[in-house]
């Protein structure tokens, strides 16, 4: 076991890992971060997506020991303090039915909003493309995510 | 599914720890980069490493210059790095518009270059760049430092020209001195993140010269000969074309499998020939559709 430390949703955590322990295992399992899903297990669905050092990755096919000294963000630090306007936005859309896909498609959309505020509806399309819905035509995610702007601005 | 297999886990960072390394487990050691290949295969039980080497903290691999005419890519930069550098997008734009075909956004922040080549899949994305921009790759090894060409480099599928003890570098291409257009044609299943049934890059240059290459239409991404030995000298005319189309089965040797047919995989490489040269040729002045825009 060799012991690791990283950020995790803005707090310092450690952990002892084995090399072949994957970080969605050790998230998941040992730190209790439960929104993340494991599905396809090889990068093609998106459903476990968390944000490591800002950007989207699929935490299935990374190495726990690989994070060692780096910064984790997933949906329950997103949301620590209260729901994000993406997330109202995904209640007013009622962009879910299972949920199983909502907290990959809610850190890839964060990641896609961060660094393009006002996405086009191509833009979203894209920034989606590795996050498969198997429920809901996509339709109301994509409607979610193009209208986070106009809620920011209705807020204000 | 968790990993079964178990190996000794490596965070070296000079390459010269990482070449000791590789003298030492030899075929047994595997280097990590974005691990989105690699890490995959382990679980899959497809590859049994001994030692995994994570090659991230060597600094010097990150680099994305362009010096003196030549764009210098390190085995650390990732596809979204390729594709947010401005001087990507503005200097070797028929790159970018393959680059950004490859995978989905999660899978392209972690996913390098150089990691993608050394996979040498048949339906490599970035291979028709590669090889019509004619790159040159640098690996090190024991013995130093060695230059392959990219044309030299595809052996057979997940079969590249690296000996057992060397690495990755960088990967440098000249910007073409004359004038050229070019584009990346990719037709998957659905839009999105797929897998090619067939790609095809072409880069055309001022005085009607022509460089073509295929990917997923046979066992490695390859240059076509042939067609270019057709179109060379010649301006781009609709009979021409017609010409060229006819060569395609003589070019390509698509399988059927999951993806599509042979039969299908012929038809639209003629198409994508079409639209794809067209497009190649009229962005030499820069007109045509804009780079990025989906041609099929
Ligand atoms: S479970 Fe990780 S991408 Fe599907
Ligand atoms: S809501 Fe069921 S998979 Fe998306």
């Amino acid at each position: 076991m060799k012991k690791i430390s990283f950020i995790l949703n803005g707090e310092k955590r450690n952990a002892y890992v084995e090399p072949n322990d994957l970080l969605v295992d050790v998230l998941r399992e040992k730190l209790g971060m439960h929104s993340i899903k494991y599905a396809c297990g090889r990068g093609d669905c998106g459903a476990c997506t968390i944000l490591l050092n800002g950007k989207g990755v699929r935490s299935c096919i990374i190495l726990a020991i690989e994070v060692d000294g780096q910064e984790i963000l997933t949906l329950e630090g997103l949301s620590e303090n209260k729901l994000t306007s993406l997330q109202e936005s995904f209640i007013d859309h009622s962009s879910f039915q299972c949920g199983f896909c909502a907290p990959g498609m809610i850190m890839s959309a964060t990641e896609l909003l961060n660094k393009n505020p006002n996405p086009t509806e191509e833009e979203v399309k894209e920034g989606l493309s590795g996050n498969l819905c198997r429920c809901t035509g996509y339709t109301p995610i994509i409607e979610a995510v193009l209208d986070v702007e106009k809620k920011d601005v209705d807020k204000k | 599914m968790a990993i079964v297999h178990e190996f000794e886990y490596f965070r070296p960072e000079k390459i010269e720890d990482v070449i000791k390394l590789l003298g030492e487990y030899k075929s047994k050691a595997r280097l990590l980069a974005g691990g989105t290949d690699l890490v995959v295969r382990i679980k899959d039980e497809l590859e049994f490493p001994e030692a995994v080497i994570n090659i991230k903290e060597v600094e010097e691999l990150r680099k994305l210059e362009f010096i003196e005419g030549k764009l210098h890519i390190g085995a650390l930069v990732t596809f979204t790095d390729l594709i947010d550098s401005d001087i990507v997008r503005e200097q070797f734009p028929f790159f970018w518009e393959s680059v950004k075909t490859i995978a989905s956004v999660g899978v392209r922040n972690r996913a390098t270059l150089a990691g993608n080549i050394c996979s040498a899949v048949p339906s490599l994305d970035s291979g028709p760049a590669l090889l019509t921009y004619e790159a040159d790759i640098v690996v090190m090894g024991k013995e130093g430092e060695r230059v392959i060409s990219a044309l030299d480099w595809f052996l057979g599928p997940r079969k590249n020209a690296l000996k057992e003890s060397e690495l990755v570098c960088e990967i440098i291409f000249s910007l073409p001195e004359r004038k050229h257009g070019g584009s990346y044609v990719k037709l998957g299943r659905y839009k999105g993140e797929d897998l090619a049934q067939v790609g095809l890059g072409i880069l055309a240059l001022e005085g009607n010269e022509y460089r073509l290459a295929f990917c997923a239409v046979g066992p490695i991404p390859k240059r076509a000969k042939k067609l270019e030995a057709l179109l060379n000298g010649k301006p781009l005319t609709d009979s021409l074309i017609e010409e060229a189309k006819k060569l395609i089965p003589e070019e390509i040797s698509p399988i059927t499998d999951v993806r599509a047919t042979k039969e299908y995989r012929l038809h639209v490489a003629k198409v994508m020939l079409e639209r794809g040269i067209k497009a190649a040729v009229e962005r030499i002045d820069g007109n045509g559709p804009a780079y990025g825009e989906k041609l099929i």
